[in-house]
């Protein structure tokens, strides 16, 4: 067990390394460093001023040892502002450039360097912005696996059935929507003045004012409300309850079909006893695992949703970064978010084995 | 013209969609009565889901092949009067051409009917063929890493994971930049990738017939004129004919979506390739002495048909939802394309007053893809009967 779980993190020590290098190298073609250098000093820049600047601010040494020095296994670099004379570089604090800087300040110091584009340590804002999405994912979880449970299992009980069908159709139907997709739709629907049930309530006499849910999220950092947090969640959960309730199905209807479930059955065991009390703890084995693989997919959505319903969660910070070629805040995106697939995948497999007693780890 | 009511929208699309439904009535009248005899396509019509799929599948294919006899006005025209027009707006006297915007009109006073359609073409284009390239991008890698193992298994599982832990819009906002088209990246990554549906054609081709040189020349031959027509075309802008183009925007997506596609069908095909090796027919081609690549491609793949052609299925569909991403925000199409999801990000600003504009691509998109994802249940529900 430990040496599979040593191997593993190792695994995810090289993943990481390698998928923040190709971030790094990607970030840091020239066109780029360009438009990164004309979005922080001035848009009408000549070519000449580009390279002085890139120069200055420490753009211009070969690709590897700045990967290093954001790494913390190269020195940060160091100059002088020509214009104030002050000592200028990676590790200087530039509010007071004269202070007795580190030799090396990287990752593996802790400092993730600053953000470009929010003029913020990048720990800082990943943080805030985590925090945001870890409530969006809080309420997407709760509201996606109960749901998906339930269909997967009231269809998977009786294959074959009328309900079976509808339900397969209607997990069939959600894995179709992609989230821009229901984003718009659920929109029209809830927060349209013009279309939708809004009208209608307000016809019938229930709504006098605005819409019956709002179409955009902005409130919700300073206060959650089912007003303004249902439409997102609903957005993203749509999508997973699907593929999830598909997967409980399969292994739902494979359990119905083994011995042990007939022989009940036999003994004159009521079909309800028989699926709440022998079927249901095997039949959620499977699921457990699609559940855990779903998180990373669950970020997709994430990244989607807070763009279309303007929540400034860390799907929000993602698409600000990447739009403003912030590098080091794309960076420190991509770490958290391999982080987080490669751990939901060894919590999925951990969690298999532990759940089911028949497979050991090799 | 007065504007148009709810019937009469609802009658104007059907009437403008003529030409698919004859089709459509053409594919079902003459499959139906031959089902029995054309296999696993005859089949899908003793499923009702399947059917159901394979008739929205098929409805855009038509759409596809005759937009241009369906759209209405031009999808880049623009009539100022009717700016985000309800449905059924008429236009207003003096403008030439089809009297009423069906679905209304979008922020740029264009026709999203019309849009809607084009956009059906352009989707309708790309994503199957680039699934079709990450499919034999997958299948090339796949089946060897599966069938040998070893180390270079190790380093491709590797990759592949490496990919699949990237955030997808990550990948596509670091992949799809007009900086990287700058440095002409995605041109020889095009380069390297069209060349492997060549390879894995003559490898076909060579492992059956290498017994046969006159028939293998011949065959690889043809096939590789053919591929390389395509290659320069698709690839480098350079077909001497002039047929095949993609320009640098549309190749940059093309690239993007199959370097995120091929990475699961690699998995998909490794893993089913590890599961066949052992069966009595694959010991008994190795102990007659076939070489591996026959193995591999003549016993191996076609015995993986099954759960491939499911997946190639919604994968296709897959492929939709991810170029509506692309479009989604902003990323490589340009900004006036009428593909769905360029057309759902102009018009989700405007939502909750015109929802229009936004909302039939949505719906486009989702029927779509519906489509597919019912088709290969179907598809799956048919092929595991027997």
């Amino acid at each position: 067990m430990l040496k599979f779980l040593v191997r593993r993190l190792a695994l995810m020590l090289l993943t990481a390394l390698c998928l923040t290098f190709v971030v790094f190298a990607l970030t840091n073609l020239h066109p780029n460093l360009v438009k990164l250098a004309k979005t922080q000093a001035s848009a009408r820049m000549t070519d000449d001023q580009v390279v002085n600047w890139l120069q200055l601010n420490g753009y211009s040494d070969p690709l590897l040892v700045r990967y290093g020095e954001w790494l913390g296994v190269v020195p940060g670099w160091t100059g002088t502002n020509p214009e104030t004379g002050k000592p200028m570089g990676r590790c200087v604090n530039p509010n007071a450039p004269t202070a007795p800087a580190p030799r090396y300040c990287g990752v593996v110091q802790g400092d993730w360097g600053t953000s470009t584009v929010f003029k913020q340590p990048v720990s800082q804002v990943v943080g805030v912005r985590l925090a945001a999405t870890g409530w969006l994912m809080l309420w997407v979880l709760i509201v996606m696996i109960p749901t998906s449970l339930v269909i997967g299992i009231l269809a998977g009980m009786r294959e074959g059935s009328r309900l079976d069908r509808v339900l397969s159709t209607v997990s069939i139907a959600s894995t179709a929507t992609p989230e821009y997709v229901s984003g718009v739709v659920l929109i029209v629907l809830f927060g349209s003045t013009v279309m939708g049930f809004t009208p209608l309530f307000k016809h019938w006499g229930l709504l006098h004012e605005g819409t019956l849910l709002k179409g955009s999220a902005a409130s919700a950092l300073d206060g959650l409300t089912f007003d303004n947090f249902a439409l997102p969640v609903a957005t993203i959960a749509l999508y997973g309850i699907g593929y999830i309730a598909r997967m409980t199905r399969a292994s739902m209807t494979e359990v119905m079909t083994a011995q042990y479930i007939r022989t009940a059955r036999l003994k004159g065991v009521s079909f309800a006893q028989v699926v709440l009390r022998h079927a249901l703890r095997n039949a959620l084995i499977a699921p457990f695992t699609v559940i855990m693989l779903q998180i990373p997919w669950l970020l997709n959505g994430v990244v989607i949703t807070e763009t279309l319903f303007n929540y400034k969660g860390f799907g929000w910070a993602l698409v600000s970064a990447a739009e403003g070629n912030d590098i080091e805040l794309l960076l420190g995106c991509s770490v958290v978010a391999v982080v987080i697939v490669l751990l939901t995948q060894l919590i999925s497999d951990i969690g298999y084995v532990y759940l089911n007693p028949r497979i050991r780890l090799s | 013209m007065d504007p148009l009511s709810a019937s009469g929208i609802l009658a104007q699309f059907l009437l403008r969609f003529l030409p698919v439904w004859v089709a459509l009535a053409l594919t079902f009248g003459l499959s139906i009565p031959f089902k029995r005899r054309l296999g696993l396509y005859g089949k899908l019509f003793d499923s009702p889901v399947g059917m159901i799929g394979f008739f929205l599948v098929m409805f855009w294919v038509y759409t596809a092949v005759f937009a241009s006899l369906i759209v209405t006005h031009d999808p880049l025209d623009q009539i100022a009067r009717l700016k985000n027009a309800w449905p059924g707006a008429a236009v207003p006297p003096g403008e030439q051409g089809y009297p009423w915007y069906i679905f209304g009109g979008d922020s740029l006073a264009r026709d999203v009917f019309s849009r809607m359609v084009k956009g059906a073409q352009l989707v309708l284009v790309i994503a199957p063929a680039a699934t079709a390239v990450a499919y034999t991008v997958g299948i090339t890698l796949g089946l060897p890493a599966g069938y040998y193992g070893g180390r270079s298994d190790g380093v491709l599982t590797f990759l592949a994971n490496l990919v699949l832990a990237f955030p997808v819009i990550l990948l596509f906002y670091l992949l799809v930049t007009p900086a990287i088209r700058q440095t002409g990246l995605p041109m020889w990554f095009a380069g390297f990738m069209f060349l492997i549906p060549i390879a894995f054609v003559v490898v076909l081709i060579n492992s059956r017939f290498h017994t046969q040189p006159p028939k293998r020349n011949l065959y690889a031959g043809i096939a590789l004129v053919i591929g390389l027509w395509l290659y320069a075309g698709a690839a480098f802008d350079a077909d001497p004919l002039g047929i095949v183009s993609l320009d640098a925007n549309k190749l940059n997506i093309f690239v993007a979506v199959v370097f995120v596609n091929s990475p699961t069908v690699f998995r998909i095909v490794r893993g089913l390739t590890l599961d066949i090796k052992s069966r009595d027919y694959v010991a008994a081609a190795q102990t007659r002495g076939e070489g591996p690549w026959y193995i591999m491609m003549w016993e191996i793949l076609p015995n993986a048909r099954g759960p491939l052609i499911v997946d190639f299925c919604l994968r296709i569909g897959y492929t939709t939802i991810l170029l509506g991403t692309l479009g989604f925000f902003g990323l490589g199409f340009s900004p006036e394309s009428p593909d769905w999801g360029s057309t759902i990000n102009a018009g989700r600003k405007l939502l909750s007053i015109y929802p229009y504009p936004a909302f039939v691509p949505a719906l486009a998109l989702m029927s779509m893809v519906l489509g597919l994802n019912l088709l290969a249940d179907g598809l799956r529900e048919e092929s595991l009967r027997d």
